[in-house]
């Protein structure tokens, strides 16, 4: 009997020895890809332990050292910027690491809110079928036929007419993720639905099914861990969408507050600079949200085709 | 009906196998020493005439080259088909029937590859050809069948639109003519009404039905060889048995030759002339269809056949192989069959066997070999122990005796699983 | 053997010995395949039913094999599923041990019935949760059933179900994937095992597999029913394993049972014309006999199925009166009953052997 001997190599060594690993580290794209969304994440969690100055501090700010162009010194102060100042001397590379916090904080939370939501519709959708079905499903046509940015600007004008002026600045980051969050859901719960009537005729749920296991929990513990391989890869990818849309929105005008200025809202007040020569007050906020939406759609096109042949 | 020369004819067989039974490939790259290999013993030359046998697999290797090492799914399969004959090929799923069928027919799926011998039609080598003349041989000198009739048939156009093409692909006749013979041919694999129904659509003939326009569209250029994996697997059992008797009624009458691969030994056993058993990408046995079917020699086949439920036999129990066949990246050195063996003895473990002559069957199986072959004779066995000759009627378990008294209901196979799909997963080390 | 801890509390409650484990009435279960509302509305066609299960009735008695055999399409996994439960039947009665199925409403005394019946399924690939660890599979009827509650317990069980199927209980923390299409049967037969039922429906349980993999399962399904007095019915379309399994045996086609009997006169003197085709178009291994007619047509389309006997096509036997009234199934001699006018008609030639 050899029953007591139960090798098992450690989850991290067979995480390293994985199809999935091996297939990452042979794509340089995506590991490049995977290195600079690691550093941009980190960099803006860790936004106040190593940006230089607290950008929207107006005790740091010098109007003296307005205008500062990158890797110049000031012609008052002598200070070197990385990246340049604003028009208030403010630091613009501050200023991307602060901005790129509330833009992915917005952009995870979105996509948060809206697997939640898609997740959830499509299971139910999926599992119950019949008339559930139909109404979520055409729900979900109606919303696809209008432009995300349609939708999130419709909430925001509800928002607007709704909530006293005196608290909207406090709530618009919640609405925002709300926004965005709501103009998405409908992949999920398409991707899920169809996962779902896919899994829910299989015989282990049939035979969950036969011993009385109630239909909540078998969408929780069969179902839904069967169905998270395709929500991932919407997932990553919806996160590049997610924030360019926030930063778009804030560009237009209705996102967050400029007291808590996004990737956008840097944006949009650099390129009133753009025409008059301070072109680096749009150009790196400009760039890093490039690198950063570019960076995640990589790593989720990467995990689409890395997946895919095994979903079967 | 071809059968194989009395074992003791074949005295060039054990010199063979002396010669080159390491059998790990590096005797099967020297094409002087394949001809006389076993295989060659397996098929009588057609007809009496000393012409090569229609088609020759010699010392088939096919490896699939992997991240972790290379995968060898076949390993040193040698046999023959003669004209108009059919063979079948059987054997558990993942023992490699399939893929032989596409390597003769030169349909393997990249990465896999033929890493040595030769697959010979008419003496010639095909394996070798560029993919443009391999192109030209498929189809019009072999043929293929497979399980589902779907994947073979154009949904977009009519039966008669794809047979008829074929036939002018292949045949210089007028399109008039290849109509009035595509409608021939749906007639003579019995589809009714064959002038109405050679103008529908694929979908619009049932599962058996589309399974005979596979046929019909496999029979156009009257190849010298169809390659039929599965094709009745998807069948309902009384579509079935249609579907293999017109097969072996339609071969006989275009004396085309057929390579049957299937795992249901009672198709094989109704419809081939000779029978292969396959095992873990190697040949276990080869023979005569009657002389496999009810005097199988290989311990493996023995098992197989007594593990098949028989109609009119009144068995408590089914003969059972313990374990399991094993996965390809786990082949135990020698036979492959040696965990699993109610006789297995020291050489088993050392030395892959090639086949030997057993009865009246070719088996790979040292209990086999020439009693001066036998190197230690402390070990030796009569081959002759438990395989008398057995009347007509379904195998017994006489020769798994040993194992179905060890085994209760408890079978312990926990350490040995098969499952083909996950050699890859599982990565091979060879 | 392995006795379990629970084994005691579970024993089924003495009952009659005449009554049958289960009994199966007129049961009838129709699916829609009518196309959607819309399109259905334009092209002006009626909701068109596919009757999968159109009246069937057959018992069994406790301990026994009852096999329904059938060709793919017969409704014979629709009859399992109509039996655990898994569909609701639109006509009949399902009962079990004495009581109607249906007559239970409450959830607990619903659990209480579930408990005792357990199904193993065709696809050994499907039937277990590729993210489920083996030892979860197979403790989650225990757990559903409340049957232990303590970690220590219940593992101790898994180990017991596991070697019982000749499984390691080390093979507890693998995955399903890891394991072979037989050995994920022996997986799937432990969890069915696992809230000690007394009557297991199996829908083609060996189908998938090889075999040689078969025979394991097989002789493993019948020393498990000698141990433990297990109550079977068994689904398979492959006769020679039904007679090997089978104490008695159904015969279905488009829905309706042609023929019941006891398994050796079903195969030593089968009646109805549908049985004896099947018969004969099985492969013999023997070579004993040769082929000498093989079955005509195909299984018709069961949406429109042919009015009067649904075999009346492929039926040599067929006449006006069969063209147009279905028959009955009515006993014809003890224990064995088939539905055929030709019987009746005493137009039934004797089989040659
Ligand atoms: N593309 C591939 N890559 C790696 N291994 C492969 C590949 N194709 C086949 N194999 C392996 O080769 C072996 C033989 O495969 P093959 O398809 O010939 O089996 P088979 O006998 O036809 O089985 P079945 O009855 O299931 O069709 C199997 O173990 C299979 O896993
Ligand atoms: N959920 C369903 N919806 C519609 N038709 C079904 C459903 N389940 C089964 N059927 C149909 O019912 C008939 C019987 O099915 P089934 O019992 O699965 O046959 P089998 O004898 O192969 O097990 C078939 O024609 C099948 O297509
Ligand atoms: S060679 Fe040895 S192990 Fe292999 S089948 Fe023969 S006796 Fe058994
Ligand atoms: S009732 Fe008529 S058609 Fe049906 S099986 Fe009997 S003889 Fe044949
Ligand atoms: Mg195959
Ligand atoms: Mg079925």
């Amino acid at each position: 009997m050899n029953d007591t001997v139960v090798h098992r190599d450690s989850l991290f060594a067979r995480a390293l020895d994985s199809d999935l690993f091996h297939s990452f580290i042979r794509s340089p794209v995506t590991v490049i890809s995977a290195l600079l969304t690691v550093i941009m994440i980190t960099a803006a969690m860790l936004a106040p332990v190593i940006s230089p100055q607290n950008p929207f501090d107006p005790a740091t700010l010098n109007l003296m050292e307005g205008f500062t162009p990158p890797m110049q010194p000031n012609e008052f102060t002598g200070n070197v910027y990385w990246l340049g100042t604003d028009a208030q001397g403010r630091d613009i590379f501050s200023a991307i690491l602060y901005g790129s916090r509330v833009s992915l904080l917005v952009g995870f939370a979105a996509v948060g809110f809206a697997a939640l939501l898609g997740i959830t519709l499509g299971l139910i959708s999926g599992y119950l079928g019949g008339w559930v079905d139909a109404l979520i499903m055409r729900i979900a046509d109606v919303q696809l036929s209008f432009p995300a940015i349609l939708i999130a600007l419709l909430i925001f004008g509800v928002f607007k007419g709704v909530v006293p002026p005196a608290m909207q600045d406090q709530v618009a980051i919640y609405v925002l993720i709300v926004a965005i969050g709501l103009s998405d859901w409908v992949q999920y719960a398409r991707t899920v639905r169809s996962s779902t009537m896919a899994e829910k005729n299989k015989e282990y749920v049939q035979a969950a099914r036969v011993i009385g296991v109630p239909a909540p929990l078998i969408l929780l513990r069969h179902i839904l861990p069967n169905v998270m391989g395709p929500v991932l890869v919407i997932a990553t990818i919806g996160l590049a969408l997610a924030i360019i849309l926030e930063s778009t929105l804030s560009f237009l005008g209705v996102g967050v507050p400029p007291t808590q200025p996004s990737l956008g809202t840097l944006i949009r007040v650099g390129q009133d600079f753009l025409f008059s020569g301070e072109w680096w007050i749009v150009f790196f906020p400009g760039a890093t949200l490039l690198i950063l939406a570019l960076s995640v759609n990589l790593l989720g096109d990467w995990l689409r085709d890395a997946l895919n042949p095994r979903l079967r | 009906m071809p059968f194989p020369p009395p074992p003791h004819a074949a005295a060039n067989v054990d010199h063979a196998s002396s010669g080159g039974n390491a059998g790990h490939g590096g005797s099967a790259l020297a094409p002087g020493e394949a001809t006389v290999s076993a295989g060659a013993v397996a098929t009588p030359p057609a007809a009496g005439t000393g012409a090569a046998p229609l088609l020759s697999v010699r010392n088939l290797r096919i490896e699939f080259p992997h991240r972790r090492g290379t995968l060898v799914a076949i390993d040193g399969v040698s046999f023959d088909v003669a004209r108009g004959e059919v063979l079948g090929v059987v054997g558990e799923s993942g023992a490699g029937k399939s893929l032989t069928g596409a390597a003769i027919i030169g349909l393997l799926e990249p990465p896999g590859r033929i890493a040595a011998g030769q697959v010979l039609l008419h003496g010639e080598p095909i394996h070798t050809l560029p993919p443009e003349k391999m192109r030209r041989i498929r189809g019009r000198r072999i043929a293929m069948i497979f399980q589902d009739p779907l994947t073979s048939l154009n949904p977009l156009f009519t039966v008669g639109q794809q047979i008829t093409e074929t036939i002018l692909t292949h045949r210089d006749i007028s399109e008039k003519a290849a109509r009035k013979r595509a409608i021939e041919l749906l007639a003579e694999v019995g589809i009714p009404a064959p002038d109405q129904r050679v103008d529908h659509y694929p979908h619009q003939f049932s599962g058996g039905m589309r399974q005979r326009v596979v046929i019909a569209l496999a029979l156009c250029a009257e190849p010298e060889l169809i390659i039929a994996d599965e094709p009745t697997t998807a069948l309902d059992v009384s579509v079935q048995a249609q579907i293999i008797t017109l097969l072996k009624k339609l071969c006989r009458e275009h004396h085309t030759a057929v390579m049957l691969v299937t795992h249901d030994m009672g198709v094989i056993a109704e419809t081939a002339d000779r029978v292969a058993v396959m095992y873990a990408g190697r040949l276990a046995e080869i023979g005569p269809v009657r002389a496999v079917v009810q005097n199988p020699q290989h311990p493996y086949t023995r098992g197989l056949m007594g593990s098949i439920p028989v109609l009119g036999a009144d068995v408590h129990r089914l003969v059972q192989i313990e374990g399991a066949m094993p996965r390809l990246n786990a082949i135990p050195p020698g036979c492959a069959f040696n965990p699993r063996c109610p006789h297995v003895f020291a050489r088993c473990h050392s030395e892959r066997p090639d086949l030997l002559p057993a009865q009246d069957t070719l088996a790979a199986c040292w209990l086999y070999a020439h009693p001066a072959d036998q190197d230690r004779p402390g070990t030796k066995q009569s081959p002759n122990v438990e395989s008398a000759p057995r009347a007509a009627g379904p195998v017994t378990a006489s020769a798994f005796q040993g194992l179905t008294s060890r085994g209760s209901a408890v079978n312990r196979d926990a350490k040995t699983d098969t499952d083909g799909e996950n050699d890859l997963a599982q990565g091979g080390s060879r | 053997m392995n006795e379990t801890v629970m084994t005691e509390t579970t024993l089924p409650p003495p009952r009659a010995p005449d009554v049958p484990l289960l009994l199966v009435e007129d049961l009838k279960c129709q699916f829609e395949v009518s196309k959607p509302f819309l399109n259905r509305l334009i092209e002006r066609e009626p909701r068109r039913w596919l009757k999968a299960v159109d009246g069937v009735s057959f018992t069994i008695d406790r301990g026994e094999t009852f096999a329904l055999v059938g060709e793919s399409g017969c409704g014979k996994s629709t009859v399992a599923r109509l039996v655990v439960g898994l569909y609701e039947s639109s006509d009949g009665r399902i009962v079990f041990d004495g009581r109607d199925i249906a007559t239970i409403k409450s959830g607990a005394e619903r659990q209480k019935l579930r408990r005792r019946f357990q199904m193993i399924f065709q696809d050994p690939f499907a039937s277990l949760n590729p993210r489920w660890r083996v030892d979860r599979i197979i403790a989650e009827p225990i757990r559903v059933f409340g049957l232990a509650t303590d970690d220590a317990t219940i593992s101790q069980r898994v180990a017991e179900l596991l070697i019982q199927v000749g499984l390691s209980p080390a093979d507890g923390r693998k995955f399903p994937h890891e394991f072979s299409g037989g050995q994920r049967q022996r997986i799937c037969i432990a969890r069915a095992l696992a809230n000690n039922p007394e009557f297991l429906v199996c829908d083609e349980p060996t189908s998938a597999l090889d075999v040689s993999v078969q025979a394991q399962i097989l002789n493993l399904m019948q020393d498990l029913q000698d141990a433990l007095g297990l109550t079977y019915l068994f689904i398979s379309h492959d006769l020679a394993v039904v007679r090997h399994m089978a104490d008695r045996v159904g015969v279905m086609y488009l829905g309706r049972l042609v023929e019941v009997a006891a398994s050796r006169t079903l195969f030593d003197d089968p009646q109805h014309p549908y049985t004896r085709m099947l018969l004969a178009t099985i492969p013999d291994i023997t070579m004993s006999r040769a082929r000498e007619e093989t079955a005509r047509g195909e299984v018709p389309n069961p949406i429109t199925p042919p009015p009067g006997c649904t075999f009346h096509p492929r039926c040599p036997l067929a006449n006006e009166r069969c063209r147009r009234e279905a028959p009955a199934l009515v006993p014809i001699a003890k224990g064995h009953l088939a539905a055929c006018h030709a019987i009746e008609e005493k137009r039934l030639e004797p089989l040659k052997k």
